[in-house]
């Protein structure tokens, strides 16, 4: 359990410093989540520290995301500004954002698996 | 008295609190079945505010504790790796068609959001707080303040946007008749970050990686698009 966090919070802690050192507008952990990830492509394989213990911590991800969602609390004085019009947007604008990814990705997967067909 | 003040003062009762919450949101996403309505989220957090309300702790005295939780979505967002590493000969196969659809979700997410709030004739800062509000939080309030949006707005329709996408994601795919594992997750992480992402882990392992890295290069490209595309449907 030691050596799984020291893997990550490293690599969070280089992609952090990357990204600040050069200016980026991203952030360090999704930085760290690459390189890691290029990491293990190089090493053909995953370290054990890695290989038992996440698949059990990624299925609670949910439980870190709920402070975040307290935090509506907060401003909620500015979002019931427009109490009706403000959900429909978010709502519209997210299920379009969704079924346009997916169309088009369905879309990229029939054109590629033609062209190795032929 | 005194046992009010250190109740509403203590790191302990944030920590405990949305623990306790998220266990028992849990209980209840699993009594039924996982159904999508039932997202720990959502529920997690709606428990956790009437506690607040009804001990009067404010966001601050809560966030105390709940930092520590908070704290863990970097080193987990850096573990996303592993399970993509794990999908390596499905993104071998499918990288292009992926990479294609999380440009045009990049794209999307911003022109929806912006086009809507303007159908509703909302005012502009509204608009430039909405333009990010697909992208993981540091990401949105980074480009809301490029644009000249207001970051914390940003930030609530960040978590907003990402319930929504949690919560409809399964039922989307099922009614557009997909059921490739790879079309939920970069749909769900392009549409709705790491809420979307942790909900599709919750069911198929393939479907959080690719959310994962979906989550990771839309961030980028809002980044870099929002800005151009802001200017051109704002003039």
């Amino acid at each position: 359990m030691i050596e799984t966090f020291i893997w990550l919070l490293a690599y969070q802690f280089m992609g952090e410093v990357i990204a600040r050192s050069l200016g980026w507008p991203v952030p360090g952990a999704v930085l760290g989540m690459l390189l890691l990830f290029l990491t293990l492509c190089a090493r053909r394989g995953v370290p054990a520290a890695l290989r038992d213990n996440i698949p059990r911590l990624m299925t609670h991800m949910s439980l870190l995301f709920i402070p975040a969602g307290v935090g509506i609390l907060a401003f909620w004085p500015m979002l019931s500004a427009h109490p009706l019009s403000l959900p429909l947007v978010l709502v519209v604008a997210t299920l379009s954002t969704f079924i346009i990814t997916a169309l088009v990705l369905q879309l990229g997967l029939w054109w590629q698996a033609r062209g190795k067909a032929r | 008295m005194s046992v009010l003040a250190w109740v509403q003062g203590s790191p302990l009762t944030g920590l405990l609190l949305t623990l306790a919450a998220y266990r028992a949101a849990l209980a209840l996403s699993r009594r039924y079945h996982g159904h999508p309505l039932a997202n720990t989220v959502l529920i997690g957090a709606v428990m956790v505010i009437a506690v607040l309300l009804l001990l009067g702790m404010d966001f601050q005295q809560y966030m105390k504790g709940a930092s520590f939780i908070q704290f863990l979505l970097g080193p987990v967002t850096v573990a996303l790796a592993i399970p993509l590493y794990n999908n390596l000969g499905r993104l071998r196969k499918s990288g292009f068609a992926i990479l294609l659809a999380i440009v045009a979700g990049s794209v999307a997410g911003v022109v929806t959001a912006v086009c809507s709030g303007l159908l509703f004739d909302m005012p502009r800062s509204m608009l430039l707080s909405l333009a990010p509000r697909s992208v993981t939080t540091p990401i949105a309030m980074g480009v809301a303040e490029v644009l000249g949006g207001i970051p914390a707005l940003s930030a609530t329709f960040v978590i907003v946007t990402g319930i929504i996408g949690a919560i409809f994601a399964k039922p989307l795919v099922r009614l557009m008749g997909m059921h490739d594992d790879v079309v939920l997750g970069v749909a769900t992480g392009v549409a709705a970050h790491g809420i979307g992402t942790a909900r599709v882990f919750q069911l198929s392992e393939t479907a959080g990686a690719f959310a994962g890295l979906a989550m990771g290069l839309t961030g980028l490209f809002t980044a870099i698009l929002a800005p151009i595309l802001v200017h051109y449907l704002l003039l």
